[in-house]
């Protein structure tokens, strides 16, 4: 059968074949199974791929008629619970784990007929910025296989801008789809607290985190997220949409106030960053917006308190992890040892530092001055936003400081990495939505356009994504993979 | 009725903490059966088991009987309320952190009274809610004893049954008035329906706090914690242990140690138990994954109006209706028993006689066949029937206890009926009596010139031999009065 | 980036260890001894903001959590709940003993 071109295919592109017949839904899963085997290898994307099953499922679509989405292939980062396929969290202590049930975005995901083609690479338990802390060795960035893809869902990012993937989900707990988007020059949304069930996701710092579309377009991100927001009986924080994800059309964005906080960009943003950032406003202008001073005083404290907050919650849900019902474990001839040589084992030097961080900032007599203290600065956050929102319709910032990092360059200087997302964690604080796109090259590399706004204002972002998108050009393509040379 | 424990210059200081199983269809945090007695490890969900993504959503229910509890027990309950982590290592707790409340529990500071002679109040600081732990089964240990070095196989049926941990103040001053406030927490909690709160089952747990001090000091001693005391005679005989106990190390210059100590009822001694954790660091912060609960002044005053008679309300009514202390008290606390009683005194109209019945033959008869009340043939109107005829003096108490018998045999027969079946009227009219009398006198000199001589106690012995004349229909009250009426003339 | 000076001993790491049952070897404790300085030495710059007043935030959305109604459904087997278990008895999971 002829190969179908999937470099550059979205998923919106790819229903319409189905629909109209000019490919079946195994063929386009058979297209992508060839490329991951062909180039996967390399970039080290996926963790979990099983053509069987994949293909089976897409046969199935095509048996049902492909409506709709239906048929569509996906790739899930490998936090995501899914039924009977191993879901490892990143982690050597879930090596081999098989849930019991799907997450629930997975399984919205099946509603939808869409067609897992494998589980994604990932920061271990998605605690980082650049996937190199991957128990299973880090995945690289196909835009310069010599950097990093970001992270923590640089999987998902690698696998959709390598064309390994239409599109893929990732989680964003403090960056972790806006910033390897970003890197690898996607679409990706962080999407308003409590609209996407987190059921099945493997908990990090479940205050901050959602699940959140990674695509090669805006439309893409709309549609994707019509498929997994909504309300669920399994998450009772998951209150859904106010109003229905409506497919955006890109125009002109005549009347529009964007919010620019101009002391926050004052340094550590890249010269290439800025001068991206600086056009990207320029465009706004030129399309009708009209561009606000705001300020958010508390924003530079963000990265202090989210590295209170995460890791303690973190520290907490990693404490399940202790050899009893499943994942590693580590004999020893008490229980104390069985624990402490199961989980020195089981974790990395990454996720042992954070559950170090944790554990010591809700310790006896550090609780207050370190957690109660961070939930303030919280607090003020979302109160600078509140305010800002209120004299604009949305803010603008650059997605992360900089470009896609070389490998290792951060390995040895955690707060340099956490750094990278000093942009994009005030926002899982506050629990608002923010899009990013793609905003142009920087020295052969993308960066990102992160467009923040007040909760449930997810339309209004992927209007303004879509004008954006439209006025930038930008080719999501590497080059490399252009002209079909790969 | 009771007094404090007070030795040697010392008094007690006892606070009990409570924890009782709340009778829902499901589990606190998930949707498994919330019951008792299954094959190990067959009601569980990934919520149970703690599996990677699985997350918890509170049970409705819970949190309403968890209120009503609250309500009953005279707590203020907050406008909101919220789950904390409280954090610790152990394989009964899968997610290593149990979903409890910290700083804002769902019933606030209360007062609880037991009424009654010798009564007392005790505060209440908070009651919050939270999950159960799994069941380990330690290879080769004893009962339950964290002891052996073979292991142990956890069995997580019970996990995230709901719990609510009640805690007083240390308002409690002897082992015997922890164990009559603990009765009449226990009988409150049940009145309501919020749980079986049976001990032997585990749906009634106390541990209890134990302290002395020198009489007359507002200090609070150094407290030890007794676990494990699963009945109400081990609570009161554990708590007198330890009170002992302590008084043996201060009188001997000693210093009394904060420890756990476990309560053994076949040795009654107390051993120190090794802590679940050693600094005791819980960390606890707000569970993420669960939001505030909110309650709304409408709903709590529709709740608290929605509440069957407490018993200690009962008991006040009762005592005020001319019953003893303790036949109030013992009707208090079952509300089972109470209800029949209410149902019988209102046909009848005398509260006294019906209560004698209900804590007499009726209770006997539900003991021997093992029923409820509600269960026994023997319905409050039957009953109320036979109780008629003895206040109007149609049968006498002898007679009347035959007929009872007959109730409980023949669901189809009346009182009234087997007095007429069995011919068991009583024998009242002073010539029947007169009969009666004259033939034992005549048979009987020798009694009747003794009782004359001054021995007022041979007039037993002729009203026996009367009411034997007259097969046992004879209205005592009548026969002596006839009798002595006789003999003194 | 500004910082505080914070000081952790060894014991200090050590005992945070403990408490989150994470075994480590001297050298892993002399490495966190430095990064955990460094980071809470960060972390520590918003302890001195004068924010007391401030009431903290637990969680971001502002509405009371939804409840589940009361109805009991069936979970997993035992056989499914004994699949991942490292160390699984005929009806349950094994842990080692105690110990002191």
């Amino acid at each position: 059968m002829a190969a179908v071109d999937v470099i550059g295919l979205t998923a919106e592109r790819a229903a319409a074949m189905l629909r109209a017949g000019e490919c079946s839904s195994e063929e386009l899963a058979g297209a992508y199974l060839e490329r991951i085997e062909a180039f996967d290898p390399a970039l080290h994307a996926y963790l979990h791929v099983d053509p069987e099953h994949t293909l089976a499922a897409a046969r199935a679509q095509d048996q049902s008629g492909n409506v709709g989405l239906a048929g569509v292939p996906i790739a899930y980062k490998d936090l995501l619970s899914t039924k009977g396929v191993p879901t490892t969290a990143g982690s050597k202590i879930l090596e081999g784990f098989i849930p019991l049930e799907d997450a629930d975005v997975v399984a919205r995901g099946n509603a939808a007929g869409l067609v897992s083609l494998g589980k994604t690479n990932l920061d271990e338990f998605a605690m980082g910025s650049s996937t190199e802390h991957s128990a299973y060795g880090p995945t690289r960035n196909p835009w310069d296989q010599t950097r990093v893809p970001g992270g923590s869902s640089g999987g998902s990012a690698a696998v959709v801008a390598a064309g390994l993937a239409p599109w893929s989900l990732g989680t964003d707990t403090g960056g972790s789809i806006r910033q390897p988007a970003a890197f690898c020059g996607l679409v990706g949304l962080m999407p308003t607290y409590g609209t996407v069930s987190r059921f099945g996701v493997v908990a990090f710092a479940c205050s901050l985190e959602q699940v959140g579309p990674m695509t090669l377009t805006v439309r893409d991100c709309a549609l994707l997220q019509q498929v997994i927001a909504g309300g669920s009986e399994r998450d009772a924080t998951c209150v859904g949409l106010r109003e229905p994800i409506v497919l955006p059309e890109p125009g002109r964005l005549d009347g529009v106030r964007f919010g620019v906080p101009w002391a926050e960009l004052e340094d550590g943003v890249d010269p290439g960053i800025r001068e991206r950032f600086d056009s990207s406003l320029k465009l706004a202008t030129e399309l009708g917006a009209e561009l606000v001073d705001v300020e958010l005083p508390y924003a530079r404290h963000g990265l202090a308190a989210y590295y209170v907050i995460a890791p303690a919650e973190a520290s907490a849900n990693l404490s399940r992890f202790d050899g009893v019902r499943y994942g590693l474990r580590v004999d020893g001839p008490d229980l104390r040892s069985m624990y402490e040589a199961t989980r020195s084992a089981g974790f990395g030097p990454e996720v042992k530092r954070r559950i170090m961080i944790g554990t010591y900032a809700l310790s006896a007599g550090y609780h207050d001055a370190y957690y109660v203290q961070a939930q303030r600065v919280r607090t003020l956050i979302r109160r600078d936003f509140d305010a800002a929102f209120l004299g604009v319709d949305a803010i603008l910032l650059p997605t992360a400081p900089t470009t896609a990092f070389p490998m290792g360059a951060r390995m040895d200087d955690p707060l340099a990495m956490y750094a990278n997302d000093i942009f994009t964690l005030p926002v899982n604080l506050a629990g608002i939505p923010a899009l990013s796109i793609p905003n142009g090259l920087v020295e052969g590399l993308p960066s990102g356009l992160q467009i923040i706004g007040n909760a449930h204002t997810e339309n209004t972002l992927l209007r303004f994504g879509a004008a954006f998108e439209q006025a930038i050009g930008f080719d999501p393509v590497p080059p490399a993979l252009r002209g079909g040379a790969a | 009725m009771s007094s404090p424990w007070q030795k040697d210059g010392y008094e007690a200081v006892i606070g009990l903490e409570i924890h009782v199983q709340l009778a829902t269809n499901s589990k606190m945090f998930c949707s498994c059966a919330n019951q008792f007695g299954d094959e190990p490890n067959t009601n569980v969900c990934m919520v149970c088991l703690a599996h990677p993504g699985a997350m918890p959503v509170a049970n409705a229910e819970a949190i309403r009987q968890a209120t009503r509890v609250g309500v009953a027990l005279g707590c203020r309950i907050p406008e909101t309320s919220e789950f904390s982590r409280k954090q610790y290592f152990y394989p009964d707790s899968p997610k290593a952190y149990q979903i409890s409340q910290y700083d804002q529990p769902m019933c606030a500071e209360g007062l609880f009274r037991v009424p009654g002679e010798g009564g007392f109040d005790v505060r209440l600081t908070r009651a919050h809610l939270e999950e159960d732990a799994a069941k380990m089964i330690h290879a080769g240990g004893e009962g339950g004893r964290i002891s052996g070095s073979a292991g142990s196989i956890v069995d997580f049926n019970r996990v995230g049954t709901p719990l609510l941990e009640i805690v007083s103040e240390p308002d409690i001053r002897s082992p015997e008035d922890a164990r009559r406030f603990l009765t009449l927490l226990r009988a409150t909690v049940v009145a309501i329906g919020a749980s079986d709160c049976d001990m032997e089952k585990g749906s009634l747990r106390a541990d209890a706090n134990v302290s002395i001090r020198p009489i007359g000091s507002t200090e609070y001693g150094t407290k030890t914690e007794l676990k494990n005391m699963n009945s109400f005679r081990f609570l009161e005989r554990g708590i007198e242990a330890e009170l002992e106990r302590q008084l043996e190390v201060v009188l001997g210059g000693g210093t009394i140690e904060q420890e756990t100590l476990h309560f053994d009822p076949v040795a009654g001694t107390l051993s120190s138990l090794r802590s679940k954790e050693q600094a005791h660091d819980y960390r606890y912060f707000p569970e993420p994954d669960l939001l505030p609960v909110h309650q709304t002044e409408a709903g709590l005053v529709e709740l608290g109006s929605d509440l069957p008679e407490l018993p200690a309300v009962r008991f006040d009514r009762l005592v005020a209706a001319g019953l003893t202390e303790p036949t109030a008290l013992a009707l208090a606390v079952d509300a089972d028993l109470a209800g029949y009683l209410d149902a019988v005194a209102t046909a009848t109209g005398d509260v006294k006689t019906s209560a004698n019945w209900t804590m007499g033959e009726f209770s006997a008869h539900l003991n021997g066949a093992g029923l409820s009340a509600d269960q026994s043939p023997v319905t409050p109107e039957r009953l109320a029937a036979l109780i008629a005829l003895v206040v109007d003096g149609t049968i006498n108490q002898t007679a009347a206890k035959e007929v009872f018998g007959v109730l409980v045999e023949d669901p189809q027969a009346t009182a009234a009926s087997v007095v007429a079946d069995r011919n068991l009227a009583q024998v009242g009219g002073d010539d029947a009596l007169g009969e009666i009398i004259d033939a034992v006198l005549a048979a009987h000199p020798e009694e009747v010139e003794a009782f004359k001589g001054g021995r007022e106690q041979v007039i037993g012995f002729l009203v026996g031999q009367c009411m034997k004349q007259s097969g046992g229909r004879a209205d005592a009250k009548a026969l002596q009065g006839l009798l002595r009426a006789r003999l003194n003339v | 980036m500004s910082a505080e000076r914070i000081e952790l001993g060894p014991d200090e790491v050590r005992h945070v260890a403990t408490l989150a049952r994470i075994g480590l070897d001297d050298a892993e404790v002399e490495r966190l001894v430095g990064e955990l300085e460094t980071i809470l030495g960060h972390v520590a710059t918003i302890s001195a903001l004068p924010i007391a007043d401030v009431p903290p935030t637990a969680h971001s959305l502002d509405v009371a959590g939804a409840l589940r109604e009361d109805v009991a459904k069936p979970g997993v087997t035992r056989e499914q709940a004994l699949t991942n278990a490292p160390d699984p008895s005929v009806d349950g999971f094994r842990v080692p003993p105690i110990g002191s």
